[in-house]
Protein backbone atom coordinates (compact mmCIF):
# COMPACT_ATOMS: atom_id res chain seq x y z
CA UNK A 1 0.00 0.00 0.00
CA UNK A 2 1.30 3.59 -0.86
CA UNK A 3 2.01 5.46 1.96
CA UNK A 4 3.65 8.56 1.10
CA UNK A 5 4.05 10.12 -2.58
CA UNK A 6 6.16 13.38 -3.29
CA UNK A 7 5.58 14.56 -6.81
CA UNK A 8 8.26 17.00 -8.01
CA UNK A 9 8.65 19.35 -4.55
CA UNK A 10 10.50 22.28 -4.86
CA UNK A 11 11.47 24.36 -1.20
CA UNK A 12 13.27 27.27 -0.87
CA UNK A 13 15.13 29.04 1.79
CA UNK A 14 14.80 32.60 0.44
CA UNK A 15 16.95 32.63 -2.68
CA UNK A 16 18.29 29.28 -2.21
CA UNK A 17 16.68 26.52 -3.75
CA UNK A 18 17.42 23.78 -0.56
CA UNK A 19 14.70 20.77 -2.47
CA UNK A 20 14.43 20.71 -6.16
CA UNK A 21 11.94 18.61 -8.57
CA UNK A 22 12.62 15.78 -6.01
CA UNK A 23 9.92 13.10 -6.40
CA UNK A 24 10.29 10.08 -4.50
CA UNK A 25 7.19 7.45 -2.76
CA UNK A 26 7.14 5.02 0.25
CA UNK A 27 4.79 2.19 0.89
CA UNK A 28 3.60 0.81 4.11
CA UNK A 29 6.64 -0.86 6.12
CA UNK A 30 9.20 0.59 3.90
CA UNK A 31 12.18 1.65 5.41
CA UNK A 32 14.55 4.38 3.31
CA UNK A 33 17.82 5.97 3.93
CA UNK A 34 18.10 9.41 3.33
CA UNK A 35 21.77 10.28 2.52
CA UNK A 36 23.57 12.86 1.29
CA UNK A 37 26.63 15.76 2.55
CA UNK A 38 25.49 18.62 4.80
CA UNK A 39 23.53 21.01 2.66
CA UNK A 40 22.20 18.23 -0.25
CA UNK A 41 18.78 19.25 1.32
CA UNK A 42 17.86 16.53 3.19
CA UNK A 43 16.31 17.50 6.16
CA UNK A 44 14.58 20.48 4.48
CA UNK A 45 12.97 17.47 2.40
CA UNK A 46 11.99 16.05 5.14
CA UNK A 47 10.91 19.81 7.22
CA UNK A 48 8.64 19.78 4.02
CA UNK A 49 7.25 16.34 3.85
CA UNK A 50 5.95 16.96 7.78
CA UNK A 51 4.18 20.70 6.90
CA UNK A 52 6.83 22.63 9.18
CA UNK A 53 8.73 24.04 5.73
CA UNK A 54 6.18 25.07 3.09
CA UNK A 55 7.33 23.82 -0.57
CA UNK A 56 7.50 26.32 -3.19
CA UNK A 57 5.87 23.80 -5.85
CA UNK A 58 5.18 20.00 -6.43
CA UNK A 59 2.71 17.51 -4.47
CA UNK A 60 2.69 15.54 -1.41
CA UNK A 61 0.49 12.68 -1.06
CA UNK A 62 -0.69 10.68 1.87
CA UNK A 63 -2.63 7.82 1.91
CA UNK A 64 -4.13 8.94 -1.31
CA UNK A 65 -4.97 12.45 0.48
CA UNK A 66 -3.07 15.36 -1.00
CA UNK A 67 -1.58 17.46 2.11
CA UNK A 68 0.49 20.03 0.04
CA UNK A 69 -1.50 22.96 2.10
CA UNK A 70 -2.28 21.12 5.25
CA UNK A 71 -0.39 22.80 8.56
CA UNK A 72 2.21 20.65 9.95
CA UNK A 73 -0.24 20.21 13.73
CA UNK A 74 -3.39 18.68 11.12
CA UNK A 75 -0.50 16.16 9.25
CA UNK A 76 0.64 14.93 12.86
CA UNK A 77 -2.92 14.09 13.60
CA UNK A 78 -3.12 12.00 9.98
CA UNK A 79 -0.05 10.05 11.19
CA UNK A 80 2.91 11.90 9.93
CA UNK A 81 5.96 12.92 12.57
CA UNK A 82 8.92 13.46 12.52
CA UNK A 83 12.19 13.81 14.99
CA UNK A 84 13.67 16.87 14.40
CA UNK A 85 17.72 17.40 14.18
CA UNK A 86 19.00 18.53 16.84
CA UNK A 87 15.94 16.84 18.82
CA UNK A 88 14.19 19.83 19.79
CA UNK A 89 12.89 18.69 23.17
CA UNK A 90 11.23 21.71 25.37
CA UNK A 91 14.37 22.19 28.37
CA UNK A 92 12.27 23.55 30.77
CA UNK A 93 9.94 20.98 30.95
CA UNK A 94 9.97 17.29 32.66
CA UNK A 95 10.80 14.24 30.70
CA UNK A 96 6.87 12.87 31.17
CA UNK A 97 5.50 16.38 30.08
CA UNK A 98 7.92 16.63 27.10
CA UNK A 99 6.00 13.01 26.53
CA UNK A 100 2.47 14.18 27.57
CA UNK A 101 2.12 16.92 25.22
CA UNK A 102 2.35 14.42 21.82
CA UNK A 103 -1.15 13.33 23.16
CA UNK A 104 -2.42 16.69 21.67
CA UNK A 105 -2.32 14.63 18.26
CA UNK A 106 -5.16 13.27 19.61
CA UNK A 107 -3.87 9.92 17.63
CA UNK A 108 -4.66 6.64 19.70
CA UNK A 109 -3.13 3.19 18.88
CA UNK A 110 0.04 0.80 19.90
CA UNK A 111 2.67 4.03 21.98
CA UNK A 112 1.07 4.86 25.11
CA UNK A 113 3.43 6.40 27.61
CA UNK A 114 4.11 3.15 29.36
CA UNK A 115 4.27 1.15 25.75
CA UNK A 116 7.47 3.59 25.21
CA UNK A 117 8.97 3.48 28.42
CA UNK A 118 9.11 -0.21 28.14
CA UNK A 119 10.45 0.22 24.22
CA UNK A 120 12.73 2.63 25.79
CA UNK A 121 14.12 1.13 29.32
CA UNK A 122 16.96 4.03 29.47
CA UNK A 123 13.23 6.55 30.26
CA UNK A 124 11.79 5.50 33.27
CA UNK A 125 14.18 7.02 35.67
CA UNK A 126 14.08 10.45 33.80
CA UNK A 127 9.99 11.18 33.36
CA UNK A 128 10.89 13.68 36.46
CA UNK A 129 13.54 15.13 34.91
CA UNK A 130 13.93 18.53 33.61
CA UNK A 131 15.19 17.42 29.42
CA UNK A 132 17.74 20.33 29.27
CA UNK A 133 19.76 18.47 31.61
CA UNK A 134 19.73 14.95 30.42
CA UNK A 135 22.67 13.44 28.00
CA UNK A 136 22.27 13.64 24.54
CA UNK A 137 21.72 9.56 23.95
CA UNK A 138 19.22 10.57 26.65
CA UNK A 139 17.48 13.26 24.76
CA UNK A 140 17.63 11.88 21.04
CA UNK A 141 15.47 8.84 23.09
CA UNK A 142 12.99 11.17 24.55
CA UNK A 143 12.94 12.85 21.23
CA UNK A 144 12.09 9.64 19.50
CA UNK A 145 9.61 8.42 22.24
CA UNK A 146 7.68 12.00 21.73
CA UNK A 147 7.45 11.32 18.15
CA UNK A 148 6.25 7.85 18.49
CA UNK A 149 3.18 8.99 21.07
CA UNK A 150 1.79 10.24 18.28
CA UNK A 151 1.36 7.11 16.88
CA UNK A 152 2.69 8.33 13.81
CA UNK A 153 1.80 5.90 10.29
CA UNK A 154 5.24 7.58 8.84
CA UNK A 155 8.12 8.48 11.22
CA UNK A 156 10.55 11.08 9.71
CA UNK A 157 14.29 10.75 11.50
CA UNK A 158 16.20 13.31 11.45
CA UNK A 159 19.75 12.88 12.30
CA UNK A 160 19.09 10.79 15.17
CA UNK A 161 22.68 9.78 15.97
CA UNK A 162 24.28 13.08 15.39
CA UNK A 163 26.28 13.93 18.31
CA UNK A 164 25.68 10.83 20.72
CA UNK A 165 28.34 8.66 21.32
CA UNK A 166 28.95 5.19 19.50
CA UNK A 167 27.42 3.24 22.07
CA UNK A 168 24.36 5.37 22.81
CA UNK A 169 24.11 5.38 19.16
CA UNK A 170 24.04 1.40 19.18
CA UNK A 171 21.45 1.67 22.17
CA UNK A 172 19.35 3.84 19.47
CA UNK A 173 19.97 1.17 16.45
CA UNK A 174 18.45 -1.48 18.50
CA UNK A 175 15.14 0.30 19.87
CA UNK A 176 15.04 1.72 16.05
CA UNK A 177 15.40 -2.96 15.06
CA UNK A 178 12.52 -2.94 17.19
CA UNK A 179 10.29 -0.35 14.96
CA UNK A 180 11.37 -1.73 12.25
CA UNK A 181 9.75 -5.25 13.35
CA UNK A 182 6.48 -3.28 14.64
CA UNK A 183 6.27 -2.89 10.77
CA UNK A 184 6.40 1.63 10.90
CA UNK A 185 7.37 2.97 7.78
CA UNK A 186 10.45 4.98 8.34
CA UNK A 187 12.53 7.66 6.43
CA UNK A 188 15.90 7.96 8.05
CA UNK A 189 18.72 10.60 7.51
CA UNK A 190 21.71 9.17 8.90
CA UNK A 191 25.44 10.59 7.96
CA UNK A 192 26.78 6.90 8.90
CA UNK A 193 26.37 4.96 5.69
CA UNK A 194 26.94 1.28 7.10
CA UNK A 195 24.53 2.00 10.03
CA UNK A 196 21.56 3.50 7.02
CA UNK A 197 23.00 0.57 4.64
CA UNK A 198 22.07 -1.86 7.43
CA UNK A 199 18.70 -1.22 8.67
CA UNK A 200 16.99 0.29 5.28
CA UNK A 201 15.12 -1.47 2.59
CA UNK A 202 16.13 1.47 0.12
CA UNK A 203 18.56 3.79 0.08
CA UNK A 204 18.10 7.82 -1.73
CA UNK A 205 21.02 9.90 -2.42
CA UNK A 206 20.80 13.85 -2.33
CA UNK A 207 23.03 16.32 -3.73
CA UNK A 208 22.36 19.91 -4.23
CA UNK A 209 18.65 19.57 -3.79
CA UNK A 210 18.23 16.81 -6.17
CA UNK A 211 17.86 13.10 -6.07
CA UNK A 212 20.95 11.45 -7.53
CA UNK A 213 21.16 8.49 -6.42
CA UNK A 214 17.99 5.50 -5.75
CA UNK A 215 18.11 1.73 -5.01
CA UNK A 216 17.25 -0.95 -2.90
CA UNK A 217 19.91 -1.20 0.20
CA UNK A 218 21.05 -4.98 -0.97
CA UNK A 219 22.19 -3.84 -4.26
CA UNK A 220 24.14 -0.99 -2.71
CA UNK A 221 27.73 -0.79 -2.42
CA UNK A 222 29.78 2.15 -0.25
CA UNK A 223 31.53 3.11 -3.76
CA UNK A 224 28.68 3.39 -5.63
CA UNK A 225 26.65 5.59 -2.93
CA UNK A 226 30.22 7.51 -1.82
CA UNK A 227 30.25 8.37 -5.83
CA UNK A 228 26.46 9.51 -5.37
CA UNK A 229 27.39 10.99 -2.39
CA UNK A 230 30.00 13.73 -3.39
CA UNK A 231 28.54 14.04 -7.12
CA UNK A 232 32.10 12.50 -8.68
CA UNK A 233 30.08 10.85 -11.32
CA UNK A 234 28.45 14.09 -12.48
CA UNK A 235 29.55 14.97 -15.61
CA UNK A 236 30.60 18.81 -15.02
CA UNK A 237 32.05 21.37 -17.45
CA UNK A 238 35.66 21.32 -15.78
CA UNK A 239 35.56 17.44 -15.84
CA UNK A 240 35.05 17.25 -19.56
CA UNK A 241 37.70 15.63 -21.53
CA UNK B 1 0.27 49.28 66.35
CA UNK B 2 -0.16 51.69 63.54
CA UNK B 3 2.90 50.03 61.48
CA UNK B 4 1.64 46.55 62.19
CA UNK B 5 -1.82 48.12 60.63
CA UNK B 6 -0.23 49.75 57.35
CA UNK B 7 2.20 46.22 57.00
CA UNK B 8 -1.10 44.58 56.77
CA UNK B 9 -3.50 47.19 54.88
CA UNK B 10 -0.59 46.81 52.64
CA UNK B 11 -0.81 43.28 52.48
CA UNK B 12 -3.73 43.64 51.11
CA UNK B 13 -3.94 46.23 49.08
CA UNK B 14 -0.74 43.82 47.05
CA UNK B 15 -3.60 41.19 46.66
CA UNK B 16 -5.05 44.19 44.21
CA UNK B 17 -2.08 44.75 42.45
CA UNK B 18 -1.78 40.97 42.31
CA UNK B 19 -4.20 40.81 40.67
CA UNK B 20 -4.49 43.40 37.95
CA UNK B 21 -0.47 42.56 37.33
CA UNK B 22 -1.92 38.74 36.72
CA UNK B 23 -3.08 39.08 32.95
CA UNK B 24 0.25 41.24 32.29
CA UNK B 25 2.79 38.89 33.63
CA UNK B 26 0.58 36.00 31.89
CA UNK B 27 1.24 37.33 28.91
CA UNK B 28 4.77 38.49 28.88
CA UNK B 29 5.54 35.05 30.33
CA UNK B 30 4.04 32.94 27.97
CA UNK B 31 4.21 35.40 24.27
CA UNK B 32 7.05 37.46 25.05
CA UNK B 33 4.38 40.76 24.58
CA UNK B 34 3.65 43.57 26.67
CA UNK B 35 0.27 44.53 26.23
CA UNK B 36 -0.10 47.80 27.07
CA UNK B 37 -3.83 47.59 26.80
CA UNK B 38 -4.03 45.69 29.54
CA UNK B 39 -5.11 48.87 31.92
CA UNK B 40 -7.81 50.30 29.01
CA UNK B 41 -9.42 46.40 29.06
CA UNK B 42 -9.75 46.05 32.63
CA UNK B 43 -11.54 49.62 32.64
CA UNK B 44 -13.54 47.98 30.00
CA UNK B 45 -14.62 45.55 31.58
CA UNK B 46 -15.35 47.77 34.83
CA UNK B 47 -18.02 50.11 32.08
CA UNK B 48 -19.56 46.62 31.28
CA UNK B 49 -20.31 45.61 34.87
CA UNK B 50 -21.62 49.25 35.35
CA UNK B 51 -23.84 49.18 32.68
CA UNK B 52 -25.59 45.71 33.90
CA UNK B 53 -25.44 47.43 37.36
CA UNK B 54 -27.02 50.64 36.81
CA UNK B 55 -29.15 49.32 34.04
CA UNK B 56 -30.47 45.98 35.18
CA UNK B 57 -29.76 46.01 38.44
CA UNK B 58 -27.47 43.10 38.01
CA UNK B 59 -25.14 42.53 40.65
CA UNK B 60 -21.45 42.73 40.19
CA UNK B 61 -20.75 39.60 41.00
CA UNK B 62 -23.06 37.78 38.68
CA UNK B 63 -22.36 40.24 35.98
CA UNK B 64 -19.13 38.63 35.86
CA UNK B 65 -20.60 35.61 34.50
CA UNK B 66 -21.38 37.52 31.28
CA UNK B 67 -18.34 39.59 31.67
CA UNK B 68 -15.75 37.25 31.80
CA UNK B 69 -16.67 35.11 28.86
CA UNK B 70 -16.75 38.65 27.08
CA UNK B 71 -13.20 39.44 28.21
CA UNK B 72 -12.24 35.86 27.18
CA UNK B 73 -13.66 36.77 23.48
CA UNK B 74 -12.26 39.98 23.29
CA UNK B 75 -8.84 38.36 24.11
CA UNK B 76 -9.31 35.64 21.50
CA UNK B 77 -9.98 38.41 18.79
CA UNK B 78 -7.11 40.98 20.02
CA UNK B 79 -5.11 37.50 19.68
CA UNK B 80 -6.19 36.33 16.22
CA UNK B 81 -6.66 39.79 14.60
CA UNK B 82 -4.17 42.21 16.65
CA UNK B 83 -1.48 40.56 18.25
CA UNK B 84 -0.64 37.41 16.01
CA UNK B 85 -0.17 39.97 13.03
CA UNK B 86 2.12 42.09 15.16
CA UNK B 87 4.22 39.98 16.14
CA UNK B 88 5.28 38.71 12.38
CA UNK B 89 6.48 42.48 12.53
CA UNK B 90 9.34 41.80 15.53
CA UNK B 91 9.16 42.83 19.32
CA UNK B 92 8.35 46.50 19.34
CA UNK B 93 5.31 46.20 16.94
CA UNK B 94 2.70 44.84 19.27
CA UNK B 95 4.19 47.14 22.19
CA UNK B 96 3.09 50.05 19.35
CA UNK B 97 -0.07 48.15 18.37
CA UNK B 98 -1.30 47.93 22.04
CA UNK B 99 -0.28 51.21 22.80
CA UNK B 100 -2.84 52.67 19.80
CA UNK B 101 -5.08 50.27 20.94
CA UNK B 102 -5.13 51.78 24.66
CA UNK B 103 -5.48 55.01 23.25
CA UNK B 104 -8.64 53.94 21.35
CA UNK B 105 -10.12 52.10 23.79
CA UNK B 106 -9.96 55.24 26.08
CA UNK B 107 -11.05 57.53 24.13
CA UNK B 108 -14.08 55.43 22.57
CA UNK B 109 -14.97 55.17 26.55
CA UNK B 110 -14.43 58.91 27.34
CA UNK B 111 -16.77 59.76 24.14
CA UNK B 112 -19.49 57.01 25.72
CA UNK B 113 -19.32 57.99 29.35
CA UNK B 114 -17.41 61.28 29.50
CA UNK B 115 -15.19 62.31 32.65
CA UNK B 116 -17.38 61.62 34.95
CA UNK B 117 -15.81 58.89 37.53
CA UNK B 118 -18.14 56.02 38.60
CA UNK B 119 -17.57 53.03 40.85
CA UNK B 120 -19.20 49.80 40.99
CA UNK B 121 -19.38 50.45 45.53
CA UNK B 122 -23.02 51.20 45.50
CA UNK B 123 -24.02 48.01 43.66
CA UNK B 124 -22.17 46.42 46.43
CA UNK B 125 -24.86 46.37 49.48
CA UNK B 126 -22.55 46.68 52.85
CA UNK B 127 -19.48 44.37 51.49
CA UNK B 128 -17.98 48.16 50.30
CA UNK B 129 -17.72 49.59 53.68
CA UNK B 130 -18.07 46.09 55.93
CA UNK B 131 -14.84 45.11 58.11
CA UNK B 132 -13.66 42.82 60.95
CA UNK B 133 -12.12 44.21 63.57
CA UNK B 134 -8.62 42.31 64.60
CA UNK B 135 -7.83 44.64 67.74
CA UNK B 136 -8.92 47.65 69.25
CA UNK B 137 -6.80 49.81 66.67
CA UNK B 138 -7.06 47.29 63.55
CA UNK B 139 -9.77 46.36 61.21
CA UNK B 140 -9.69 44.90 58.05
CA UNK B 141 -11.78 45.58 55.12
CA UNK B 142 -14.21 42.77 54.06
CA UNK B 143 -14.11 43.78 50.50
CA UNK B 144 -9.88 43.81 51.22
CA UNK B 145 -9.74 40.23 52.24
CA UNK B 146 -12.32 38.82 49.53
CA UNK B 147 -9.52 40.55 46.98
CA UNK B 148 -6.73 39.01 48.64
CA UNK B 149 -7.96 35.57 48.72
CA UNK B 150 -9.00 36.37 45.38
CA UNK B 151 -5.52 36.89 43.79
CA UNK B 152 -4.12 34.02 45.76
CA UNK B 153 -6.89 31.55 44.54
CA UNK B 154 -6.36 32.91 40.90
CA UNK B 155 -2.94 32.65 40.65
CA UNK B 156 -2.42 29.62 41.94
CA UNK B 157 -5.13 28.68 40.15
CA UNK B 158 -3.01 29.82 36.94
CA UNK B 159 -0.06 28.32 38.25
CA UNK B 160 -1.91 24.66 38.54
CA UNK B 161 -3.34 24.85 35.59
CA UNK B 162 0.33 25.66 33.63
CA UNK B 163 1.85 22.95 35.15
CA UNK B 164 -0.79 19.85 35.11
CA UNK B 165 -3.52 20.62 32.33
CA UNK B 166 -2.59 19.64 29.18
CA UNK B 167 -3.41 22.87 27.63
CA UNK B 168 -1.14 24.46 30.44
CA UNK B 169 1.55 22.07 28.82
CA UNK B 170 0.67 23.70 25.68
CA UNK B 171 0.56 27.10 26.51
CA UNK B 172 4.54 26.55 28.05
CA UNK B 173 5.69 24.42 24.99
CA UNK B 174 4.32 27.08 22.57
CA UNK B 175 6.18 30.30 24.37
CA UNK B 176 9.52 27.96 24.54
CA UNK B 177 9.48 26.86 20.75
CA UNK B 178 6.17 27.77 18.08
CA UNK B 179 7.33 25.46 15.37
CA UNK B 180 8.22 22.52 17.21
CA UNK B 181 4.93 22.38 18.97
CA UNK B 182 3.17 22.08 15.77
CA UNK B 183 5.12 18.56 14.83
CA UNK B 184 3.59 16.97 17.93
CA UNK B 185 -0.42 18.48 16.94
CA UNK B 186 -0.23 21.43 18.75
CA UNK B 187 -1.76 24.69 16.58
CA UNK B 188 0.61 27.40 18.37
CA UNK B 189 -2.44 29.79 16.77
CA UNK B 190 -5.28 28.47 18.92
CA UNK B 191 -2.54 27.73 21.74
CA UNK B 192 -1.80 31.82 22.03
CA UNK B 193 -5.34 32.60 21.51
CA UNK B 194 -6.44 30.26 24.29
CA UNK B 195 -3.85 31.99 26.53
CA UNK B 196 -4.58 35.90 25.39
CA UNK B 197 -8.34 34.91 26.31
CA UNK B 198 -7.55 33.36 29.51
CA UNK B 199 -5.11 36.71 30.56
CA UNK B 200 -8.47 38.57 29.42
CA UNK B 201 -10.65 36.50 32.07
CA UNK B 202 -8.07 37.44 35.08
CA UNK B 203 -7.58 41.03 33.33
CA UNK B 204 -11.67 41.33 33.55
CA UNK B 205 -11.48 40.25 37.10
CA UNK B 206 -8.64 42.71 38.18
CA UNK B 207 -11.30 45.34 36.69
CA UNK B 208 -14.08 44.46 38.64
CA UNK B 209 -12.14 44.57 41.62
CA UNK B 210 -10.95 48.14 40.84
CA UNK B 211 -14.05 49.23 39.76
CA UNK B 212 -15.32 47.68 43.67
CA UNK B 213 -12.93 49.25 45.51
CA UNK B 214 -12.22 52.23 44.30
CA UNK B 215 -13.87 54.67 41.40
CA UNK B 216 -12.80 54.75 37.80
CA UNK B 217 -13.17 56.50 34.74
CA UNK B 218 -12.28 56.47 30.91
CA UNK B 219 -8.83 57.25 31.59
CA UNK B 220 -8.07 54.85 35.05
CA UNK B 221 -6.47 52.51 32.78
CA UNK B 222 -2.90 53.58 32.42
CA UNK B 223 -2.30 54.44 35.98
CA UNK B 224 -3.64 50.86 36.40
CA UNK B 225 -0.72 49.72 34.55
CA UNK B 226 1.79 51.50 36.12
CA UNK B 227 0.94 49.02 39.03
CA UNK B 228 0.57 46.01 37.48
CA UNK B 229 3.58 46.41 35.39
CA UNK B 230 5.51 47.74 39.07
CA UNK B 231 4.27 45.15 40.43
CA UNK B 232 4.94 41.93 37.64
CA UNK B 233 8.53 43.21 37.47
CA UNK B 234 9.43 43.42 41.26
CA UNK B 235 8.30 39.74 40.90
CA UNK B 236 10.44 38.98 38.41
CA UNK B 237 7.72 38.74 35.45
CA UNK B 238 6.35 35.85 33.97
CA UNK B 239 6.40 34.36 37.26
CA UNK B 240 2.93 34.19 38.82
CA UNK B 241 3.83 33.59 42.57
CA UNK B 242 6.85 36.05 41.84
CA UNK B 243 4.15 38.19 40.81
CA UNK B 244 2.04 37.99 44.17
CA UNK B 245 5.12 38.80 45.93
CA UNK B 246 5.59 41.76 44.00
CA UNK B 247 1.95 42.92 44.30
CA UNK B 248 2.88 42.80 48.27
CA UNK B 249 6.11 44.35 47.95
CA UNK B 250 4.46 47.17 46.03
CA UNK B 251 1.55 47.42 48.28
CA UNK B 252 3.63 47.25 51.47
CA UNK B 253 5.07 49.87 50.65
CA UNK B 254 3.23 52.39 49.79
CA UNK B 255 0.88 51.90 52.55
CA UNK B 256 4.36 52.28 55.07
CA UNK B 257 5.35 55.27 52.41
CA UNK B 258 1.57 56.96 53.33
CA UNK B 259 2.51 56.55 56.89
CA UNK B 260 5.59 58.45 56.59
CA UNK B 261 4.48 61.29 54.96
CA UNK B 262 0.55 61.50 53.41
CA UNK B 263 2.28 62.10 50.01
CA UNK B 264 4.78 59.16 50.59
CA UNK B 265 2.32 56.74 48.81
CA UNK B 266 3.11 57.06 45.15
CA UNK B 267 6.82 57.95 45.59
CA UNK B 268 7.41 55.23 48.12
CA UNK B 269 5.99 52.03 45.65
CA UNK B 270 8.19 53.98 42.47
CA UNK B 271 11.12 53.70 44.88
CA UNK B 272 11.11 50.09 45.84
CA UNK B 273 10.42 49.29 41.94
CA UNK B 274 13.44 51.17 40.89
CA UNK B 275 15.51 49.48 43.89
CA UNK B 276 14.61 45.81 42.56
CA UNK B 277 14.92 46.64 39.23
CA UNK B 278 18.37 48.21 40.01
CA UNK B 279 18.92 45.27 42.39
CA UNK B 280 18.19 43.06 39.63
CA UNK B 281 20.21 44.15 36.99
CA UNK B 282 23.08 45.23 39.41
CA UNK B 283 22.84 41.69 40.07
CA UNK B 284 22.54 39.70 36.61
CA UNK B 285 21.93 42.18 33.96
CA UNK B 286 24.76 44.19 31.67
CA UNK B 287 25.25 46.35 34.74
CA UNK B 288 26.57 43.88 36.91
CA UNK B 289 28.64 41.89 34.36
CA UNK B 290 30.12 45.66 34.01
CA UNK B 291 30.57 46.17 37.41
CA UNK B 292 32.17 42.83 37.97
CA UNK B 293 34.82 44.15 35.13
CA UNK B 294 35.74 47.32 36.93
CA UNK B 295 36.25 45.65 40.55
CA UNK B 296 38.24 42.27 39.65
Amino acid sequence: MRRLAVEHLAVRHGLLHAVRDVSLHLDQGEVVALVGANGAGKTTLLRAIAGAHAPSGGRIWFDGADVTLIPSHRRVALGIALVPEGRRLFAQMSVEDNLRLARSAGRAGRWTLDSVMAAFPQLPPLRPMRAGTLSGGQQQAVAIARALLTNPEILLLDEVSLGLSPLAVDQLYASLQTLVATGTTIILVEQDLNRALGVADRVICMLEGRIVLEGPAAEMDRDRVMGAYFGVDRPTAERAP
Amino acid sequence: MIWVDQIIQGVLLGGYYALIACGLSFMFGVMRIVNLAHGSFAVLAAFGLWELASRFGVSPFLGLIAILPAMAAVGWVLQRFVLERSVRGGPLVPLLSTFGLAIMLDNLLFERYGADTRSLAPYLGTLSYDSWTLTDEISIGKLAVLIFVAAILLLGGLQFFLSYSQLGRAIRATAADPDTVGLLGIDAGRVNAAATALAMVTTGLAGAFMAMRTTFSPYAGAPQLIFAFEAAVIGGAGSLWGTLGGGILLGVAQSIGAEINPQGFLIAGHLVFFLVLFARLATNGALGRYLRRRSP
